[in-house]
């Protein structure tokens, strides 16, 4: 009788393929991945609180920054919804203050700095997750500017617009009175950078960190609230931290 | 003259891919690409700030991210691709061999002996298929904040962060791999290598 003639067939391993037959690790290791990735989701509320304490102190000693691109490395993230933002200075900065107001008012960087300045420290938290501690923010209250401008009674809320041309953001006008809502000009005691939103942004303290608009160029009183970039794309517009967006933080101010 | 006693064979090259196989990897690989790219422009500062455009990134990553499992179960229909995904499956002794070798950092080909694919092709390719499932769950439960309890999102954000960083790194080895070896990029570029090197780097291989 003849040998069984070897398999060719490209396509099937054959009887002498040596990868016919044996332990099927692959799957295991597949099935294995994914038991990981589950055993993390459950670990992770305990993992995270770990590795941020430990990054955290390893930030403090990095010269090169690079454990701020790591995963909650600690730090701020730059966000912006459009291609290109322009840059403004102290010469081609302004900022209006318009809508229902009897006394509509332009200001520049300097009449800002004028102007008696608050600094705050509070946490920063943003609502993808990552939270900084005990940043101080710095600038001009925005109740100062609103009854400077002198709002109207019928008047009750005000929206905010950027000079990157499309950001825009508003608070009621009981939000936006509040003593922790500022138009900051510096943060970390820094001017604020064009990255950050300078050279003025605003700073809402009790409210996640997507209120507080970068580049802020336009502050107008309105009748009603009408909802900023974010909110028109799902997010809370009363974004108090902790009590909104589904999230349960702890309170920034 | 008598013919030289080592004169090349008829084929000097042997098929190692059907075209299936090789769109199911192209497929795979852009997707993963695409995900890449835009997952750096969404986490690295320097890239988010010379990108911007937040909502179209997201946008982007999202729908790269969801057909990145699509690829692998439509080329079953190939008979030859399902007979690949059963080698890459299957270990054997040579594959403990090949294992040892590269943890003793023996580049001898005597030492590393294979199959089709190498015991680290086997588990590059088992390991990154299960990531990616990983992948696929924890970024649908950030994509769909309302279904889940905040608890999860934010376990699903911890893991998926983590695990990308974990999965460029071992991709960056695969694609570092494959720039050092022309003749394996032929093969998945062409379908076809030089038998000289398939028997040295795949000895067991019977093509």
């Amino acid at each position: 009788m003849k040998p069984e003639h070897p398999s060719h067939n490209r396509d099937v391993p054959g009887a002498d393929d040596p990868d016919a037959r044996g332990t099927p690790v692959g799957r295991r290791v597949l099935l294995g991945t994914l038991g990981l990735g589950a055993l993390g989701l459950a670990a992770a509320p305990s993992l995270q609180r770990g590795l941020e304490s430990f990054l955290a102190g390893a930030a403090d000693r990095d010269p090169t920054g690079l454990t701020g691109l790591l995963p909650n490395g600690g730090g701020f993230r730059y966000y912006s919804v459009v291609a290109s933002v322009p840059r403004k200075d102290a010469r081609t900065y302004r900022l209006t203050v318009d809508g229902l107001v009897d006394r509509p008012a332009s200001y520049t960087l300097a009449d800002l700095k004028a102007l008696p300045q608050t600094r705050l420290v509070r946490d920063v938290q943003c609502v993808t997750g990552w939270r900084v501690p005990g940043t101080p923010f710095e600038g001009v209250r925005l109740s100062r500017l609103l009854d400077a401008a002198g709002v109207r009674p019928t008047a009750r809320a005000v929206r905010f617009t950027c000079f990157d041309g499309t950001y825009s953001e508003s608070l009621t006008l009981d939000q936006a009175r509040r003593a922790d809502v500022l138009v900051a000009l510096r943060m970390r005691d820094e001017d604020i950078g064009h990255g950050h939103g300078g050279p003025a942004r605003l700073y809402v303290a009790p409210m996640y960190f997507y209120k507080s608009a970068k580049w802020l160029s336009g502050v107008t009183v309105t009748e009603d609230v009408e909802p900023g970039y974010w909110e028109l794309r799902g997010y809370d517009v009363d974004a108090w931290v902790g009590r909104s967006n589904g999230r349960d933080d702890a309170p920034t101010s | 003259m008598p013919p030289r006693a080592d004169a090349p064979p008829a084929a000097t090259t042997v098929r190692r891919f059907t075209p299936a196989q090789r769109w199911a990897h192209r497929a795979v690989a852009l997707l993963m690409g695409v995900c890449v790219a835009t997952a750096a422009c969404l986490y690295v500062p320097q890239l988010a700030q010379l990108v911007g455009r937040r909502a179209l990134v997201v946008t982007l990553h999202q729908w790269a991210g969801l057909l990145l499992p699509v690829p692998v179960p439509a080329a079953l229909v190939s008979r030859a691709f399902r007979a690949d995904l059963g080698r890459l499956n299957r270990f054997g002794p040579h594959d403990r061999v090949w294992l040892r070798a590269a943890l003793r950092r023996d580049r001898r080909p005597a030492s590393r002996p294979a199959g089709k694919f190498n015991a680290g092709q086997k588990l590059y390719a088992a390991w990154i298929a299960g990531a990616t499932l990983v992948m696929l769950g924890t970024g649908l439960l950030m994509w769909f904040t309302h279904l889940t309890p905040l608890v999860w999102r934010t376990a699903a954000t911890f893991v998926h962060d983590w695990l990308a960083l974990t999965a460029g790194i071992v991709l960056a080895g695969h694609i570092g791999m494959a720039l050092a070896d022309p003749e394996a990029r032929r093969g998945l570029r062409t379908g076809s290598v030089r038998r000289e090197w398939a028997e040295r780097e795949h000895s067991l291989w019977r093509p």
